[in-house]
């Protein structure tokens, strides 16, 4: 049983891991908390409900289509909500507009897709057994997605250009710009990337419960943040780590105390390790020298 | 020789408080020149308004015979302007190879990065041996050279150079300004060099400017700068 709810964990930490990258790179270039990084979920999530159900979209140009439209309203809310405002370095101007665009996005997903919740079912949901362990075709699925995407990333931020200048980005806007680095498409590269990866996630969440609804990223949003910061926030490495275990946790305690607290695990444990190590297990550490 | 750089009555304010009132200066091609003076005199808000990270309220900066006011700061690398920033500005989390690296950012010559990369290795050797390190676990002198390696690897025609001596041992400081001259001599770059360090300075430049409470008070070829009396008792405390 131990192991099934491991699995569990894993797989669902494996989305926490993916939506918890979108806040945490956001927040290693910018310092800001993208409160709307859920929200867009959400919308990308709607899109790729709506391209399935009514276009009858195949399921991988779904997928990537949905992703790439949460991707472009990534970019859309940095430009709109962000950009203007924080060249002044106001972060509480910044913070509010974060939730109001968060209120936004969600109050316009009620108006043009309605406040019911939709469903949401295009992949296999045969359960086979591996082991003695029960694992259904959905969730194969997700462990396979979050794989290739963690691996995508991974190369993208560690073996790329693009990748060392968000990463310059990240100890530093001005220096990265004495680089000649276009800082601000760098930034607007980074919102593209994490809404993307959460565009993926929040289509494999939907189909998973198979439930889309305007207020679906909220708690979700909320437990990758949770990762984000258990992880050390703007660490890569941080949020997948975070992530999983935030999903294991989570999985673990409702199988073994009680179901009916499963998100008030996750917090706790993120509150305790805070408590220990306030960076987060990986948070950064600077050294200044002169 | 042309001017590479000229600098017209620049004013900058902090907020209602004038930084920079009205200085002028030029560079020429090929030339070393240095900017000497105490802490909170301008230098390095004049280095910050040349690479645009902070706008001034009047006055004019022409590249090249070109203006460059206006010039968004991530353009200034490819027109040919580098800067080694103060306090180095070394991406430290990132290895001293990518730092390098990143100093080619804008460039496509695969092979030309190729040879300057060994260029740059050859001409600070500390830091081939150190390519995989964190950054951040380079001693002062070898984040100096890294910032300047990496400032070299953009191939610039004027190099910013903010500071060098800046926190460095005596013995070290004289290998910068070693190197300094040495760039200046073999590749023909032109330099920029801001300095309290005045004795290092007006021995490593061609021609110095001396700038107090944002004002250029003097300016002249370093030698003649270098056995004046007052320069001497304020300057070289000889």
């Amino acid at each position: 049983m131990f192991f099934q709810h491991l699995l569990n964990g894993l797989i669902i930490g494996g989305i926490y891991a993916m939506v918890a990258l979108g806040y945490s790179m956001v927040y290693g270039v910018l310092q800001i908390v993208n409160w709307a990084h859920a929200d867009v979920l959400m919308f990308g999530t709607f899109i790729g409900m709506l391209l399935a159900t009514f276009l009858h979209v195949p399921v991988i140009a779904m997928v990537l289509l949905a992703a790439l439209f949460t991707a472009i309203l990534g970019m859309a809310v940095e430009r709109v909500a962000y950009r203007p405002i924080k060249s002044a370095n106001r972060r509480m101007a910044v913070l509010v507009s974060a939730l109001g665009m968060s209120t936004f996005l969600q109050n316009l997903a009620q108006l043009v897709f309605g406040s019911g919740t939709r469903q949401f079912k295009v992949f296999d949901t045969n359960a086979y057994e591996i082991g003695g362990m029960k694992i259904t075709g959905m969730q194969i699925l997700i462990l396979s997605v979050t794989a290739v995407m963690l691996l995508i990333l991974y190369i993208m931020v560690y073996r790329t250009k693009l990748g060392i200048a968000m990463r310059a980005c990240s100890v530093s806007i001005d220096n990265a710009k004495l680089m000649g680095i276009n800082t601000n498409m760098i930034i607007s590269g980074t919102f593209g990337v994490g809404a993307f990866m959460a565009g993926v996630a929040g289509i494999l969440v939907g189909n998973y419960y198979n439930a889309v609804y305007p207020t679906m990223g909220y708690l979700l949003g909320m437990k990758a943040f949770a990762a984000a910061i258990l992880g050390g926030i703007g660490s890569i490495p941080g949020a997948v780590f975070g992530g999983f275990i935030i999903g294991v946790i989570e999985s673990l305690g409702a199988g073994y105390i009680s179901s009916a607290y499963r998100d008030a695990f996750s917090f706790l444990v993120m509150i305790l390790i805070l408590i220990i190590r306030p960076a987060g297990l990986l948070g950064a550490k600077h050294i200044d020298k002169v | 020789m042309g001017k590479i750089l000229e600098v017209k009555d620049l004013s900058v304010n902090y907020g209602v408080v004038p930084a920079l009132r009205d200085i002028s200066f030029h560079v020429d091609e090929g030339e070393v020149v240095a900017l000497i003076g105490p802490n909170g005199a301008g230098k390095t808000t004049t280095m910050h308004t040349i690479s645009k990270l902070i706008k001034p309220k009047s006055g004019e900066i022409l590249y090249c015979g070109k203006s460059i006011v206006n010039e968004e700061p991530h353009n200034l690398v490819s027109m040919g302007i580098s800067q080694v920033p103060e306090g180095r500005g070394i991406f430290q989390p990132l290895t001293v190879a990518e730092n390098i690296e990143i100093g080619a950012y804008l460039r496509k010559d695969k092979e030309g990065i190729k040879r300057d990369k060994e260029w740059v290795y050859d001409l600070f050797p500390r830091l081939r041996e150190r390519m995989k390190q964190i950054s951040g676990t380079l001693s002062g002198g070898e984040l100096q050279m890294l910032a300047m390696a990496r400032a070299l690897m953009a191939r610039p025609k004027l190099l910013l150079l903010d500071e060098p001596s800046m926190g460095l041992a005596p013995v070290i400081v004289e290998d910068i300004f070693h190197i300094i001259k040495k760039i200046n001599k073999d590749q023909h770059t032109t330099i920029l060099l801001v300095e309290q360090n005045a004795q290092m300075a007006l021995t490593a430049s061609t021609r110095a400017y001396i700038i107090e409470v944002g004002q250029i008070i003097r300016e002249g070829s370093s030698k003649e700068l270098k056995s004046d009396d007052q320069i001497q008792k304020s300057y070289l405390g000889l």
